[in-house]
């Protein structure tokens, strides 16, 4: 889609000069020449298939691995604009984790009236399971990506919340990775804030949430549902990088009413599970019996304290997006603060006021599935021919509570490499946060995800997306 | 470790070295091919697709045994589900399965092979590009077995990964012995007497074993001491009896690192036995043939033994 008013480019200023944050490394980059870049271009998907980093697609015959797209010009974020995001991030996941242990409790914010009831009495993702159970430590969303878009200098917006199961990390560690081999002189000159230790952090903020009768060294396990899940790389890498085991559920069996995997020295318990497996599919005995990917009797054992299970089941109903519409109310309920990060303007389809709104503005705007995720079933209105909006409408009007509705966002821009040069293509910013008893941790930067195609504002990797190395600047 | 990883890294060796070996009894078959009339060239091709035992599959689909046919067949046909780019396919997806218990380089090294593999193998190998191509399985082969034997911890995956190569790399040898004998062999009458030493020559080949053996036979060929140095010399890596040394060191380093043995250990104990106290004579004299059955049947019961006691199924 194009957008007609000009958007805000992070690199230059409208007058063509280089903004602070970028400063340093375009005075780099005008001293290398141009075939030493595009060699370098190269390299780096030379780098990624070697390593195998892909991710796989599903459809068609052969479950195809393929790469993310790399681009090499870095996405720079001063320390002060960090220090601000920061401060935002971290109210909103307190605020998160708050109102996931009230949802399943006395559900305070549905009797004061800020938040109606329908909004999750049917939600699929709410989970009458969980009513009443408070899990190790009082975590919900032990790992979360906050999704902030930009506008202008100093308007970041969040555009969804992903405390289910967030994923992209493995990415934002390999992009750095890549950059450091391919520009070592890049990272003398420029001090940019580390990302490496994510895995490190991540081991022991999953450690600091381990039942209360797990031993010192709680026993970790990464579960994943096996090597033709489109994230498998990812779940390898972290379970690699933490020294934990990479667990499909057929490893699993409940033996003397713990959670164990089948090692070649027989049954071994696990305190905490890192699951990438979907509620549906945790636990056959409780939710679908068909699943072939879980542990039959994990929710048992879960509910009697012998495992932690990260994230907790029943989370994903923060994800939903006609809950998003209500963050900034439910950011206010729980830390009787002001939002420190705005969300995005969002019509709610289900109120008769908004939709008629939204029916009249269809071609401006953007409508999404509220279950929705990855860019699928959605409609970008100034994109869409007459007829898409015309069965579109159809759509809505039959069931519009499954739909908000947003402008049309002017997002940032950050230059990629071409082959003609340098041009600017729209991104948004994934930051991953680590919530465990002992604190909320960011780690500095995130997964920047980048619309490949000239003026496109989807950034999805399934939808022909890149990534960028995200760089908070030590200054 | 999981059951389930070391079945995958003994599996992901195991269908390494079928692969090597597998390229190999083809640059044999290639070099036959080479140096004899069209009618031996045949019979030769025809002697590899029954060592790999797909001959069923094989004379479904052609009713002729030549060169370009056979390795297509046997390198990348879609209609033979045991091709060798399958195989490599297989090693390197039991190597993802099982990427947190590898170090990096011996991931990369099987990913790289594959991905090589997958770009040679994609249109039919001509003749004039088939020597390259083998020599390729081969060195591919050969750096995973490097990046593995100098990068691994000598933890139980190690272990694992040896396990998986010397079992199939004992089978291997087995079949090939056990066939090309017959193949060559019109009675046994024939042992001891000097046949066509071009094509036992060829049997050492698809072992990789001509310049070992020419090297402490000073050039002589004949088959009971082609037979007895494949079976019994220790010195030899691709011999049943160097495969089972090491085969019992690995299985009795797994057995110290858990404490205590299990079947698998007494299984192949038995057999080591077995094969210190034959000797070339006692094993013609019960059959070769007889003997080389026997010794496959036994390493595969070895192998489900392993795979019951370190719990590869649940």
């Amino acid at each position: 889609m194009n957008i007609t008013e000009p958007c805000f480019d992070e690199m230059y200023q409208p007058d063509g000069t280089i903004r602070p944050a970028y400063r340093n490394y375009c005075e780099w980059l005008s001293e290398q020449d141009a075939t030493f870049l595009r060699r370098k271009d190269r390299e780096a998907e030379g780098f990624f298939r070697r390593t195998g980093i892909t991710f796989n697609v599903y459809g068609g015959e052969d479950a195809e691995e393929r790469l993310i797209p790399f681009d090499m010009v870095p996405r720079i974020i001063t320390g002060n604009e960090w220090r601000r995001l920061s401060r935002g991030i971290e109210q909103r996941v307190r605020a998160l984790n708050a109102f996931m242990h009230d949802l399943y409790h006395r559900q305070e914010i549905i009797r004061s009236g800020r938040l109606p009831e329908r909004l999750f009495a049917n939600n699929e993702a709410w989970l009458p399971q969980m009513v009443g159970f408070t899990p190790p430590g009082g975590v919900y969303t032990h790992i979360v990506g906050i999704d902030l878009v930009r506008t202008g200098p100093d308007e970041f917006m969040v555009l969804e919340d992903n405390a289910r199961t967030p994923s992209g990390v493995s990415y934002m560690l390999e992009n750095r990775e890549t950059m450091m081999a391919m520009f070592p002189e890049l990272f003398a000159r420029i001090h940019v804030r580390p990302v490496s230790d994510y895995p490190r952090r991540l081991a022991k903020s999953l450690a600091a949430c381990a039942p209360d009768n797990a031993s010192d060294k709680p026993v970790v396990a990464v579960l994943t549902p096996g090597i033709y899940n489109s994230a498998y790389f990812e779940h390898a890498f972290l379970a690699d990088q933490m020294g934990a085991e990479l667990v499909e559920g057929s490893d699993l069996r409940v033996v003397d009413g713990r959670v164990q995997m089948r090692t070649t020295a027989g049954f071994q318990p696990i305190d905490v599970l890192y699951r990438r497996v979907d509620d549906d599919f945790l636990d056959p005995l409780t939710f679908n019996p068909d699943s072939m990917l879980g542990v039959p009797g994990l929710m048992d054992v879960y509910r009697s304290g012998g495992i932690t299970i990260a994230n907790a089941p029943g989370t994903g109903v923060a994800d939903d997006k006609a809950i998003y519409s209500f963050m900034p109310e439910i950011v206010e309920f729980y830390t009787g603060e002001k939002p420190l990060l705005p969300n995005v303007p969002t019509w709610r389809c289900a109120e008769a006021d908004s939709l008629a709104y939204v029916l009249d503005n269809l071609a401006d705007l953007v409508v999404k599935e509220v279950h929705g995720s990855g860019g699928y079933g959605m409609l970008i209105g100034p994109t869409s021919s007459q007829r898409e909006i015309a069965r579109f409408k159809e759509k809505l009007r039959a069931n519009p509570k499954n739909y908000i509705a947003q402008p049309t966002l002017a997002l940032s821009t950050v230059p990629i490499f071409t082959k003609a040069g340098l041009a600017p293509r729209h991104v948004d910013l994934r930051p991953f946060v680590l919530v465990s008893p002992n604190g909320i941790d960011i780690t500095p930067g995130g997964l920047t995800r980048v619309a490949l195609k000239k003026g496109s504002l989807v950034v999805n990797s399934s939808q022909g997306g890149g990534t960028k190395d995200s760089w908070v600047l030590d200054d | 470790m999981l059951g389930r990883t070391a079945n995958s890294i003994f599996w992901m060796f195991r269908y390494l070295e079928r692969a090597e070996n597998t390229a190999r009894l083809l640059e044999a078959g290639f070099r036959m091919a080479l140096t004899r009339g069209v009618e031996a060239a045949n019979e030769e091709w025809r002697s590899v697709i029954v060592t790999l035992g797909l001959q069923a599959a094989y004379e479904a689909m052609h009713d002729q045994y030549t060169g370009a046919q056979v390795c297509n067949f046997v390198l990348r046909d879609r209609e033979n589900p045991e091709n060798v780019l399958r195989m490599v396919e297989r090693a390197r997806s039991n190597a993802r399965a099982s990427r947190t218990s590898i170090t990096a380089e011996v991931w990369e090294s099987v990913n790289e092979a594959w991905m090589l593999l997958s770009d040679l193998l994609v249109r039919p190998v001509r003749e004039a590009g088939l020597g390259v191509v083998l020599a390729i399985i081969r060195r591919e082969s050969t750096l995973v077995r490097g990046a593995t034997y100098g990068t691994m911890l000598r933890n139980e995956i190690y272990h694992f990964a040896r396990t998986g190569t010397f079992l199939e790399r004992a089978d291997n040898t087995a079949r090939i012995l056990d066939v090309k004998y017959y193949l060559l062999l019109p009675s046994l009458a024939y042992v001891g007497s000097s046949l066509d030493t071009g094509q036992w020559d060829n049997v050492l080949r698809s072992l990789s074993a001509e310049r070992a053996y020419r090297w402490l036979n000073a050039g002589r060929m004949d088959p009971r001491g082609i037979a007895e140095f494949l079976i019994l010399d220790r010195r030899f890596p691709r011999s049943l009896s160097f495969c089972y040394d090491a085969l019992a060191g690995n299985l009795a380093n797994l057995a110290e690192l858990h404490g205590h043995e299990g079947a698998c250990n007494s299984m192949m104990r038995d057999a080591e036995i077995r094969l210190r106290r034959a000797t070339i004579d006692t094993i013609f004299d019960a059959g070769l043939h007889e003997f080389l059955v026997g010794f496959i049947a036994g390493n595969q019961a070895i192998a489900n033994a392993i795979s019951d006691e370190y719990r590869f199924i649940a």
